[in-house]
């Protein structure tokens, strides 16, 4: 015990992130042991961590550079296609679906990556709103660009096509991506273990990177960025770092989400599902890691516990959002956080007068 | 004849996008948040002229009116009630909060209207006029649409700029502190500027509709994202922008689907946008703001 007090405010944070999850991983298989997990709650488990690494990896780009992206979906989307091509390809050469799966994440990792760099080469030469835009319609872009994509497999590779399918496919080729029809027929290899150790991964790398030179150059251009260019902190290298970081993880958590429907379509990765993330983020608190896990859990479950309420419960979830935002910036918060502080202010000059 | 022909459809729908976009850059302007919930104004806009006219058997006139008066309360009280308490918040609270006041009017109009799509019947009624000798003809709600985006484009640049609540607009979006002093009510302001907005949102909702008759609970957002677009694409918070925007924004999405690829012409006009912010960073007839340290 006496460690944990010893260890910074970040050291703290981070500890609290790892743990948040290690109990909640245990606590979930141990329900799901003992039969107490309904059917449809066991299907969001795989979603619920692809959403967690997507909170996590859009705060490091809002909370920690604090740049604002609304095209967060469309690295996601890069990495979920990328992936189900990586994952039908290696079928039959690779006989572990654990193994597939790895491979899927990684390659789809790292092609949203490259997404990112493609991205962020232009966009983060913008600000504020008009980075906000752009993101967004990068995000557009790619939606756009999957939905007329073709792709397909035969014994001689891979076939490419834009727009309709200009290639035929040899006796026993498969069509893997179909344009707007999206994927189907997709194994579902994702399991809620390989979700856990996905979240791990990207904790690991993401809380180092915050508590890193790195990440403290990069936390400085959030609060000034003239300050910071005029210190000599590389602008351009450090936000690039955290955009693409961000976006390889979105990337993963793509692959992740995808290998855990028979169907994906482009359209499931739309503005909508980008603005979802950034609730997750603005409402576990920018900049706060395990504030993104804890939201992106309940936010993701919430739907399905209204679930009795059925046509109500996008409004009540609306309503909601909006009474927590009003609530979190009231005058009422304020008070009682400034009572609570009197309380902590009163017991310390009690201490401090007992021990005198 | 047929680019003629495409060229007016461009204007057409390009003029929708303006009056959408003149309402989000108003409200930009003066109280410098993005109002995501501004696209689904629209769609109640555009529902309540439905209404009106299919179940009361108003004229149509009498549709726009009753869509007109409900969007511009609705936009006052959404204000008063959601963004007035957050004036002192950060910006990303007020845009989620947005987002949370779009999701409630999608989901409450879900509720009411149902999701089967409504038929909505044009507020324009008659044969389309026949220009050239009948080789161009050009329908009515068309002719309409840009004169009414003419007529509140410059409506409004005169009110922004000879009256006196045009006047304290302009004040309050320079300097907010500043205009308290001077003796502005910067509340009232917001107020008549979310009224301005949400009252050309409901006519942009009756025109669109008119011209793309199907009408669900989402039918605003895409147009809304195009308007919002277009108001960054002419300069975020200039009111001749906001018009040139969205024309362009609607004569190159036409374009678009005409030549190139109707599956690809959005992404066309988000990647026209992205190069015209990366040569002009504040958009077509934004203000350079040099920053300060």
């Amino acid at each position: 015990m006496k460690k944990i007090k010893n260890l910074s405010k970040n050291g703290r944070d981070s500890l609290l992130c790892y743990a948040i999850v290690i109990i909640a991983f245990v606590a979930v298989q141990a329900v799901t042991a003992g039969g107490g997990l309904s059917s449809s709650m066991k299907g969001l488990l795989v979603p619920i961590c692809a959403y967690i690494v997507m909170a996590v990896s859009l705060n490091l780009t809002v909370g920690i550079l604090g740049e604002l992206s609304l095209g967060h979906a469309g690295c996601m989307s890069v990495g979920a296609f990328a992936g189900i091509v990586v994952s039908t390809s290696l079928t039959d050469s690779v006989g572990a679906a654990p193994l597939r799966l790895a491979a899927a994440i990684a390659v789809g990792g790292v092609l949203a990556a490259v997404a990112g760099v493609i991205v962020g080469v232009p966009v983060l030469r913008l600000k504020g709103d008009y980075l906000a835009i752009v993101t967004l319609a990068f995000g557009e872009i790619i939606k756009n660009i999957v939905n007329v994509l073709y792709i397909g497999r035969d014994a001689s590779g891979l076939h490419f096509s834009i727009l309709s399918q200009k290639f035929e496919l040899a006796e026993g080729g498969k069509m893997i991506i179909n344009g707007p029809m999206g994927v189907s027929g997709v194994q579902k290899i994702a399991s809620f273990t390989s979700g856990f150790v996905l979240i791990l991964l990207t904790l690991f790398i993401v809380l180092n990177l915050i508590n890193s030179r790195a990440g403290r150059a990069i936390m400085s251009l959030r609060d000034n960025q003239i300050a910071a260019d005029s210190i000599g902190i590389p602008v351009t290298h450090y936000k690039l770092m955290a955009f693409v970081i961000s976006a390889a993880f979105a990337g993963m958590a793509g692959a992740l989400y995808a290998m855990n429907f028979s169907t994906v379509t482009a359209a499931k990765f739309d503005f909508n599902t980008s603005i979802l993330v950034l609730v997750f983020v603005v409402l576990g608190g920018l900049g706060n890691i395990w504030g993104s896990i804890i939201a992106a859990a309940l936010l993701t479950v919430l739907p399905e516990l209204l679930r009795a309420v059925r046509d109500y419960r996008m409004l009540i979830y609306a309503v909601l959002l909006i009474a927590l935002m009003l609530f979190n910036n009231s005058s009422l918060k304020r008070r009682l956080l400034e009572k609570r502080g009197m309380r902590q202010m009163e017991k310390l000059e009690r201490a401090g007068k007992g021990g005198a | 004849m047929t680019f003629l022909n495409h060229l007016i459809s461009g204007i057409s729908l390009g003029s929708v996008y303006a009056i959408i976009a003149l309402g989000y850059t108003m409200v930009y302007g003066i109280a410098k948040m993005l109002n995501f919930a501004h696209g689904d104004v629209i769609m109640v806009g555009a529902y309540m002229s439905f209404c009106a006219t299919n179940y009361l058997g108003l004229p149509a006139i009498g549709g726009v009116a009753v869509a007109v008066v409900v969007c511009t309360a609705l936009g006052i009280v959404i204000e008063r009630l959601a963004y007035k308490p957050l004036r002192q918040a950060p910006a990303l609270a007020v845009l989620i909060t947005a987002i949370g006041v779009s999701y409630l009017l999608q989901n409450a109009a879900l509720l009411i209207w149902g999701s089967n799509s409504k038929n909505f019947t044009s507020v324009v009624s008659g044969k389309p006029l026949q220009l050239f000798g009948g080789a161009l003809p050009v329908s009515r709600v068309t002719v309409v649409t840009v004169a009414a985006c003419i007529v509140i484009m410059v409506g409004l640049t005169l009110f922004t700029g000879k009256t006196k609540m045009g006047t304290a607009m302009r004040a309050v979006s320079e300097d907010k502190g500043a205009a308290q002093l001077m003796g502005i009510n910067v509340n009232t302001t917001i107020s008549v500027t979310f009224a301005i907005g949400s009252g050309l949102a409901a006519i942009a909702g009756v025109l669109l509709c008119s011209a793309y008759p199907l009408l669900v609970p989402t039918t605003g957002s895409l147009p809304g994202i195009k308007a919002f677009t277009a108001a960054v694409f002419g300069g975020i918070g200039s009111i001749p922008g906001a018009f040139l925007g969205g024309i362009l924004l609607g004569v190159i999405e036409i374009f678009a689907r005409a030549y190139i690829s109707s599956e690809l012409s959005d992404a066309i006009v988000f990647a026209v946008l992205i190069i015209v912010l990366l040569v002009k960073p504040d958009g077509l007839l934004g203000k350079r703001v040099s920053e300060k340290v």
